[in-house]
């Protein structure tokens, strides 16, 4: 008999097995939480429900009452209740579970419709997989190992549609390989909210295209790539750059804005192709946007910065750690020895949890000033914020700033033409692009780490190069205060050190109590300073993050408005 | 464990030694009048049975095109290693080959790495991987032991097609389908 439940929990069956689901799941999900794979095309947990496809089909039953007195019929035979199995299939991603529902995934007529709706997708597929980039992701390949008949019964001709259509910027469409179930047109109409696909003609002619004169433009049109179940819809940047069965998958978090979104990171042999939203239905769902997929690609740009130099100077990262050691501490630079120092330390809303932290002690044991640069953009509602920085709020947390950083280096400018700084420490930002000007660096000593050459860089006294966020690991807390950590996807550049090392190297060297350089070490550390991370290490941090108590910094005016899964509780006006 | 060997008395015949003496002469004399056996390798080459796995190479369709779509499932499957494929694009020098959109822009098979196992030629769905004759190579220096894509077609030529695959996939674009 049935167990007595939470309200909000009914019992169904799937192949003979009770299992308790929420209300108003499908048999889709239902399933799956009984670890039954129901093959889908169309189904998307996160879009609207169409039912085109067909390749749900299952057998349900629903248990059997007397009409008369609604009192729940018995078979003698089981001592269970009556089921009355439907004749016909049901589609599973349509129907919601019911009470005491049935579900039978595993007859031979499930079967015999799974082989049938499987034989006529092909009959119009193109032989395409050799050169098609879906192919050992493909559902539809899967679906025809597990579910075809291996030889084709077609001997008349097959549909000719257009091929290598470009959709949009971003986006190839290969009409041939469409088997039209319709995820790419309810994204666009429901998640990018930018209604510009659709199906022409009718029948086996029927055609995805953009309405005329349109094009799938918008900054999420990658999503339908990684919703298209086939290869009908592929990515123009990754097309023909490597098969993804080679591909090592590195889970890491999308710096573009404070969301945070999940993503994977695929690689092989050192060497970045693409980027995937990686999914957390507490951040960004299963989507990420167009403008993180790219970011990669500065990774192996021209103008990375790959060793140290000391005056313009190339040399060894030890002697630029010795020279910025002694500049800080007030033993060399610019100023006239005996002059009175003052540091500043201009620390960064894109560096780590773990890198700030270090930041914080080195700008504490200095007594230095510190500001961060602030950047923000226009928010687009979905999942990039108006703070295009992906950690202020670690820096929040970590204590090194208290407030919200300005856009412009202003108070620094002014110390700098006082003669109150002599020495300023840019942990990745560019002093001139955040209102510095070359006459006001030109009277202090810059010391300067960062991964890309800029004219900060270039007129630094001391520069270290650092790593991009795909060759290194650490956290970062987005615009939820959700702690959410990266991993490592390929290694560094060859020469240069990770910032934790740099960082934590400068560190000892100025207050001589040696501090880990790795995130096993610090974490401790952090854990043990930081009252809100007083629970967290790195290795247990949970893959979707974890949020942190944000009540202290409650009352701050933090930039972002809406986006997925956000709302800011103070929304203020935003000016770029 | 130890254990004994049974060491059989000799029979007569074999102590007399001269039965032996007289069937390695007949041997001798046989050989003496049967045809020669031995090849003058290099100068003379063995013939080479049909199926023999010999160094792969990348084969022409009858009409002198490039087969290879740079799946790269040779290089998944091949158990050393030894493949190494950056695929691309079909050149635009190529007009006729265009629908097939996939080229490999640079294959290189490392025969210090081969070992002959013929899985790439098994595995290849464009049949334009083949272990043919060539079964002697040798090099002053390891880059030479690389084949690159040039000298794969070099070793492979043309092979007959059966298919056409991509020819008729282009003549049904071309005069499109009336159901």
């Amino acid at each position: 008999m049935m167990q007595p439940l939470p309200s909000d929990l009914i019992t169904v069956n799937v192949d003979g097995q009770d299992i308790a689901v929420p209300k108003g799941t499908n048999m889709i999900e239902a399933a799956r939480l009984a670890s039954v794979e129901v093959p889908h095309y169309c189904y998307h947990p996160k879009l609207t429900i169409s039912g085109n496809c067909r390749m749900c089909l299952v057998e349900m039953g629903l248990p059997v009452v007397d009409p008369a007195t609604k009192a729940p019929l018995m078979d003698p035979a089981t001592g269970k209740q009556k089921i009355n199995w439907m004749p016909r299939p049901t589609i599973a991603c349509a129907t919601n579970a019911s009470p005491g529902l049935h579900i039978r995934t595993n007859t031979a007529a499930v079967q015999d419709c799974r082989n049938s709706v499987t034989e006529f997708l092909l009959i119009n597929h193109p032989l395409d997989c050799p050169i098609c980039d879906q192919a050992g992701e493909c559902k539809l390949q899967e679906h025809s190992t597990a579910y075809g008949r291996g030889y084709s019964r077609f001997v008349e001709q097959k549909n000719v549609k257009p091929k290598r259509t470009q959709l949009g910027p971003r986006v190839t469409l290969d009409d041939e390989r469409c088997i039209l179930c319709s995820r790419c047109v309810r994204f666009s109409k429901e998640i990018a909210q930018d209604d510009v696909l659709g199906f022409i003609d009718r029948g086996s002619y029927s055609t995805l295209t953009c309405y005329p004169g349109k094009q799938l433009a918008n900054n999420y049109s990658l999503n339908t790539v990684d919703l298209c179940p086939v290869g009908a819809l592929t990515s123009t940047d990754f097309r023909f750059k490597m098969r993804v069965w080679f591909l090592k998958q590195t889970p890491s978090i999308d710096c573009e804005s404070s969301v945070g979104v999940n993503t994977e990171v695929w690689s092989r042999e050192g060497v970045i192709y693409r980027i995937t939203p990686r999914q957390n239905d507490a951040v960004n769902d299963t989507w990420m946007a167009d403008s993180g997929r790219v970011l990669f690609k500065e990774v192996s740009a021209a103008d990375r910065l790959s060793w140290a130099t000391l005056n313009g100077v190339q040399v060894t990262q030890g002697k630029a750690l010795q020279a910025a050691v002694d500049l800080l501490s007030g033993r060399g630079g610019r100023a006239e020895s005996g002059a009175v120092k003052g540091v500043a330390v201009v620390g960064s809303g894109r560096s780590t949890v773990e890198e700030q932290f270090l930041t914080q002690k080195i700008a504490a044991k200095l007594n230095a000033t510190v500001a961060l640069v602030s950047r923000v953009g226009v928010g687009d509602k979905i999942l990039v914020s108006a703070d295009r920085n992906p950690n202020v709020r670690g820096a929040l947390v970590t204590g090194l700033i208290h407030a919200l950083p300005e856009q412009k280096l202003t108070a620094l400018g002014a110390a700098i033409d006082a003669g109150q700084v002599q020495v300023v420490l840019s942990i990745g930002e560019d002093l001139i692009a955040a209102g510095l000007t070359g006459a006001q660096l030109a009277k202090v000593a810059v010391i300067y780490l960062g991964t890309h050459q800029n004219a900060t860089s270039a007129v630094a006294s001391v520069m270290m190069p650092t790593l991009t966020v795909f060759e290194k690991a650490g956290t970062l807390v987005n615009q939820q205060f959700r702690l959410q950590k990266f991993a490592r996807a390929v290694p560094g550049l060859a020469g240069v050190s990770d910032d934790l090392v740099t960082l934590s190297h400068l560190l000892n060297a100025l207050s001589g109590a040696p501090l880990g350089a790795t995130l096993g070490a610090l974490w401790p550390v952090i854990a043990a300073e930081v009252k809100v991370l007083a629970h967290a290490t790195y290795d247990t941090l949970p893959s979707t993050g974890l949020l942190l108590d944000s009540t202290s910094w409650a009352g701050l005016p933090f930039v972002e408005g809406e986006t997925l899964h956000f709302k800011s509780v103070r929304v203020t006006g935003v000016t770029s | 464990m130890a254990y004994v060997v049974e060491r059989k008395p000799l029979t007569l015949a074999e102590r007399l030694y001269l039965p032996q003496i007289f069937a390695g002469l007949r041997i001798t004399l046989k050989h003496l009048f049967a045809p020669n056996v031995t090849l003058q390798y290099p100068e003379e080459r063995p013939v080479i049975p049909p199926g023999y796995r010999g160094v792969p190479t990348l084969v022409r369709d009858p009409q002198g095109r490039e087969k290879c779509v740079s799946c790269q499932l040779c290089e998944f499957v091949c158990p050393p290693k030894a493949i190494r494929i950056t695929p691309g694009s079909v050149p635009a020098d190529q007009p006729d080959r265009l629908h097939i959109e996939k080229a490999p822009q640079a294959f290189e098979i490392d025969m210090l790495r081969c070992i002959y196992c013929g899985l790439c030629q098994e595995v290849c769905p464009e049949e334009a991987i083949f272990l043919q004759n060539q079964y002697s190579l040798s090099g002053y220096t390891r880059a030479e032991m690389v084949n690159d894509k040039a000298r794969l077609y070099e070793l492979g030529g043309t092979l007959p097609d059966q298919h056409y695959k991509w020819d008729k996939k282009k003549i049904a674009a071309e005069h499109g389908n009336t159901h």
